[in-house]
């Protein structure tokens, strides 16, 4: 019993630490990726003796320091309460999701499996969607407790942003739950170890290519970050949502927002991506195609395949900051209209199209 | 059973925040909190499922949209209400709450239920039920929903 525990505690444990860190990470290459894409030279201000470690000083020490120590501001008219509440409610959801996520196969120590998950639900994907539906509190209660008018701007915006992607979100995978027959990610990413035709593995992504444009689309339009970033929109309403808002609580939507990203990230990995699957890699070792075998002891299939997990997400995040730095900002009407009258219908097409042909090869022929 | 009784006095304590504070967004506030917690009693009570939709539908979604017409519209805060209202609706809530307390009093109060299968509150499960004993009501339910979207759509052009 304790021991159940305590190994279900540094599952969680682990888990919130590595997102974290690198949501932390992502900050740093997001401001110097961006620089490297604009030909600039970005963050080399702060150095400790001169050694400015290519901006690491700047954004992991210098800026944190910074974030901690600022006054923490709170509108003369605004709520107190709920100018506190928002932040936590920003950050909750994104830090949550990633407890249904595999980031492994069952790894067996001295006779006992553990399962490289944190919680095993049966209806996780559910689940994810339940956390990610209540992300949208942090941005309005926030952008209400503010009593400014821009952050009002900012967070209605957002609120109909994230409903509306919500939907086009949820119907995109619908597809893949009819494929895989599961709502369970840790089953979902088992059926992903087969192989199609004996040698393309029968990953998301080539069962469901629509399904996974439609997903990644509305998954970054979820964490508010450009092309989508309407809510926060600079240039037209200062910084949306979290205009009034400074120092920790700042920090921790700034924090909120890249915990957005890596849970993203995760989740296009165990949906399209075949999560920790390797390709060839079964439990025993690699069987190629070709009949090839190199067999490998339990523990190193089991690195490797957390390794390989953590490559796709790592991927996907670079990936996500790449778009940002390279798309220009959709007007308000225009995500409105590319999530209602695009993705929408192609999310229903896709459905339709899936059901039918999984109803036409189950038929006996 | 502890964490029973720590739920039910805190859906309790959000429910009454509702209905008692001033300020709209803090009823609202109270009301998606007494949604969680009731999603989170669903849960204790071996229907994930059922308590995972709660939060989708309800906290996630018609929450949500309730807080977009209320920062929308911004009321201040709402006037007193004249008297009279108030004491017809008192008298209201206090009949419906004997009523309810009549026949609550008479439920024996089960000492332990029947172990449940492990399938019970699965998606399988709900789904076997839903589009076979109850396909119908589920139907007649969707026409509803669609009959109240045409309305909206059509009231929404009519303004313009």
């Amino acid at each position: 019993m304790i021991v159940d525990l305590s190994i279900v505690a540094v599952k969680a444990f682990i888990v919130i630490f590595m997102v974290l860190n690198l949501a932390g990470v992502l900050g740093w290459v997001e401001r110097k990726a961006s620089a490297l894409i604009q030909d600039r030279i970005g963050a080399n201000r702060a150095a400790i003796f001169g050694f400015a470690g290519m901006g690491l000083v700047n954004t992991l020490l210098a800026d944190p320091i910074k974030f901690l120590t600022k006054e923490d501001f709170i509108p003369a008219r605004g709520d107190r309460l709920l100018h506190t509440l928002a932040p936590c409610l920003a950050l909750f959801p994104a830090l949550v999701t990633f407890a249904v996520i595999p980031f492994g196969d069952v790894l067996i120590v001295g006779g006992r499996e553990i399962n490289l998950q944190v919680a095993n639900l049966n209806i996780g994907i559910l689940y994810i969607f339940g956390m990610a539906s209540l992300s949208v509190y942090g941005i309005v209660i926030g952008a209400w407790a503010s009593n400014n008018k821009f952050s009002l701007l900012g967070g209605v915006r957002g609120a109909a942003q994230m409903v509306s992607y919500e939907i086009a979100m949820g119907l995109s995978v619908i597809g893949v739950l009819i494929v895989y027959g599961t709502l369970e990610p840790q089953a979902m990413v088992r059926a992903q170890g087969e192989l199609l035709w004996g040698w393309l593995p029968a990953w998301g992504v080539f069962l469901q290519p629509l399904g996974f444009l439609l997903f990644f689309t509305a998954a970054v339009a979820e964490t508010k970050r450009l092309p989508f970033d309407a809510p926060e929109g600079e240039s037209e309403i200062v910084a949306g949502y979290h205009v009034e808002y400074s120092g920790g609580k700042f920090l921790m939507f700034f924090a909120g927002e890249f915990a957005e990203v890596v849970t993203a990230a995760g989740l296009v990995t165990t949906l399209f991506f075949g999560g920790w699957q390797v390709p060839y890699l079964l439990r025993d070792g690699f069987h190629f195609p070709g009949g090839g075998v190199l067999s490998l002891a339990p523990l190193a299939v089991t690195i490797l395949q957390v390794l390989a997990f953590a490559l796709k997400v790592v991927f996907f995040c670079w990936l996500q900051i790449l778009l940002r730095w390279t798309l220009p900002r959709f007007r308000y009407d225009q995500v409105m209209r590319l999530g209602w009258k695009m993705l929408l219908p192609a999310a229903l097409v896709n459905v339709f199209i899936t059901a039918v042909w999984i109803v036409l090869r189950q038929r006996p022929t | 059973m502890i964490v029973f009784f720590i739920l039910a006095i805190a859906s309790i304590v959000f429910s009454v925040l509702i209905v008692a504070q001033r300020n709209v967004v803090h009823c609202a506030m109270a009301l998606a909190a007494t949604l969680f917690i009731l999603a989170v009693l669903f849960l204790t009570l071996d229907a994930p499922m059922l308590g995972i939709l709660q939060i989708i539908v309800y906290a996630g979604a018609i929450m949500i949209l309730i807080l977009f017409v209320i920062m929308l519209l911004n009321p201040a805060a709402i006037e007193a209400r004249p008297a009279a209202w108030w004491t017809i609706g008192s008298i209201a809530a206090a009949a419906l709450f004997f009523q309810f307390a009549a026949l609550l009093l008479r439920v024996p109060l089960p000492s332990a239920g029947p172990a449940v299968p492990d399938s019970f509150g699965g998606p399988e499960s709900i789904a076997q039920t839903l589009f076979t004993d109850f396909t119908l009501p589920f139907e007649v339910a969707s026409v509803l929903l669609l009959v109240a979207i045409i309305g909206a759509v059509v009231l929404a052009q009519r303004q313009r």
